[in-house]
């Protein structure tokens, strides 16, 4: 995919918030001393007096944002997924989803993509942390056309909303005419009758590739991007599953509590098929660059196409 | 409203406070009724408020940040009108909108759900930010307890504020000196808590909290400060009111039993019986 344009989704969530922030004049984005790489300096540069540092206080931002949710504006939180969604969780349950405020969560920095910096740094844990939490959307956007179409429909959406983004660069999926975005409504991207691929965020465009490889074993695989983990598109999910037999999720994130785990709940009682979990199997990161990283965890291409067909 | 007025309503406020709590048969009467002239005051002297229209834009906010003290605030604004005194009762209750902790989602006059300690800070810190973005005229109260300050969030909300200049702000500590595992010095000390606030960059006020005089200069001097957010260190004795509770760590987190509840009532009677002889 070297000649497909590449771009990470939190230069998508700092170009989406710039642009959105003129139509939406009630937006208001705040960070905690990361501007510069949640990418939020975007917004800074052209709404200097809607953009809130709160300096590094993770917890207190999310409190300022529910007061500032509370008196009818809409914030957007930002910092990396390891400290909106790990360290300020209980500031997300109690001061945002509890009384239902209408704070939005831009947390970027997901995953094991996040390289060099390492295990903590790299939160594989929030998508079933804020899963977990009434009331929360949570979206996973698979690149740059996703992740700016996430961020208009969760301002539109009242409500607490958790949008995930990543810093590795990766490539642009869904640059077609008919594409069209609705928190909770997933996306078939490719047919197929032998197995069903669920994949979310940068799993998508890997998941894809593993497609063409196992179509190269006469694998015919079924392709579903989950842009929203919550509410998950539970009738999609089924449908595929029922049609095809087997289902397989991929994520980076945890194997426990993320795609595969919502994924899961919903077969286990409406179409119990066998499910392949394919994310980080319940161990720490590590340091190193990106696509390496993602090579050794086997969430690349290659990687899934080995897991699918051990598994299968 | 005259200081003779506002201890009679505190009485009755106090009166609610011990009879929620003994209908729940759990809550928090201690903090409840050591606050509960700073909550007179608030609600019926100093904030901006109308119970006939509790969600009005321009009203003044006030978020309970020390939120297990939840049955002093209720019976404050049943007092001032906003549901049945009657309801107190249903504390805790199932299917009761008076939740162990405050719910603004159901609760007419809570402007913030709260119980989780050192949260409520930080969204009173944005609701007062949110007013000078949009240049609106109202302010904002919040009440801490003084071990509630022991959280670190407390701290980065004041730095928050005192860096933001939030002189729409009004930081009230119920210095009562006790918490659940005792002396607050002995526990984990907060203090010096006036040197702690003036450090960061609030005007600090120093006062009473069981003498409305005292009270209404405190308040009238925190409107008069400007370019500054102020924190008035109120300090106050846990369970003012009834004997037995005064000045008692136990009496943090335990409701009374029918025969302490009969003579909590009875010295409340008395106490209002006194001030009608004034």
């Amino acid at each position: 995919m070297s000649d497909v344009k590449k771009i990470a989704t939190r230069e998508s969530y700092g170009n989406a918030l710039a642009e959105l922030g003129a139509k939406y004049d009630n937006l208001y984005v705040l960070d905690a001393d990361l501007a510069a790489a949640t990418k939020t300096g975007t917004f800074k540069k052209a709404f200097p007096e809607r953009h809130i540092d709160c300096g590094i206080a993770e917890c207190n931002m999310v409190g300022i944002a529910a007061g500032l949710a509370a008196t009818g504006k809409i914030p957007f939180v930002s910092s990396f997924a390891m400290f909106a969604a790990g360290r300020a969780y209980e500031q997300v349950r109690n001061s945002v989803a509890y009384p239902q405020l209408n704070v939005k969560i831009g947390a970027t920095h997901a995953g094991i993509s996040v390289g060099e910096d390492g295990a903590t740094h790299q939160c594989l844990e929030d998508l079933g942390l804020m899963r977990m939490i009434p009331g929360m959307v949570v979206m996973n956007p698979s690149d740059d056309v996703e992740a700016k179409a996430a961020v208009e429909a969760a301002i539109l959406h009242n409500g607490p909303v958790y949008i995930r983004f990543g810093r590795l660069a990766t490539p642009v999926i869904n640059n077609r005419d008919d594409y069209r975005f609705e928190i909770g409504k997933g996306i078939v991207l490719r047919e197929g009758k032998d197995l069903t691929i669920v994949a979310t965020g940068l799993e998508v465009a890997e998941s894809l590739d593993a497609a063409e490889m196992l179509a190269k074993d006469g694998i015919e695989a079924k392709v579903i991007n989950i842009h929203t983990i919550k509410p998950l598109d539970a009738d999609l999910v089924v449908a595929a599953a029922k049609e095809t037999g087997k289902v397989v999720t991929v994520e980076e994130h945890s194997v426990i509590g993320g795609l595969g785990s919502a994924v899961c709940e919903v077969l286990s009682k409406k179409a119990p098929v066998p499910v392949k979990c394919i994310g980080v199997n319940d161990v720490f990161g590590e340091s190193g660059p990106a696509t390496e990283l993602l090579h050794k965890y086997k969430l690349d291409a290659e990687g899934i196409y080995e897991q699918i067909k051990e598994a299968f | 409203m005259n200081t003779l007025e506002l201890q009679k309503i505190a009485n009755e406020i106090r009166k609610g406070i011990v009879t929620a709590v003994y209908s729940a048969k759990s809550g928090h009467p201690g903090g409840s009724l050591s606050a509960a002239d700073i909550f007179t005051y608030l609600y019926f002297e100093e904030m901006n408020i109308d119970p006939s229209t509790p969600y009005k834009k321009e009203r003044d906010r006030f978020v309970l940040s020390k939120g297990h003290v939840a049955p002093g605030l209720y019976s404050t604004l049943a007092h001032r009108g906003y549901f049945p005194v009657e309801d107190l009762k249903t504390l805790r209750q199932v299917g009761s909108y008076l939740q162990g902790h405050p719910d603004k989602k159901h609760i007419p006059g809570v402007d913030m759900s709260s119980g989780s300690l050192g949260q409520g800070i930080s969204a009173a810190v944005g609701m007062a930010l949110s007013a000078k973005l949009s240049d609106d005229a109202y302010r904002v109260y919040t009440l801490l307890g003084d071990g509630e300050i022991q959280e670190g969030q407390v701290w980065e909300a004041a730095m928050f504020a005192g860096h933001r200049k939030l002189d729409n702000l009004v930081v009230i500590v119920d210095n009562n000196g006790l918490q659940i595992d005792g002396n607050i010095a002995d526990v984990c000390s907060p203090y010096p808590i006036d040197k702690k606030f003036e450090a960061f960059n609030f005007e600090v006020i120093n006062t009473d909290a069981h003498d409305f005089d005292a009270l209404a200069d405190a308040f009238k001097k925190a409107r008069e400060i400007k370019g500054k957010p102020v924190a008035i260190i109120a300090k106050s004795i846990k369970g003012k009111g009834v004997s037995f509770m005064e000045n008692q760590a136990g009496w943090h987190g335990t409701a009374p039993n029918e025969e302490q509840y009969k003579q909590a009532m009875e010295e409340l009677e008395k106490a209002g019986e006194a001030l009608c002889q004034m």
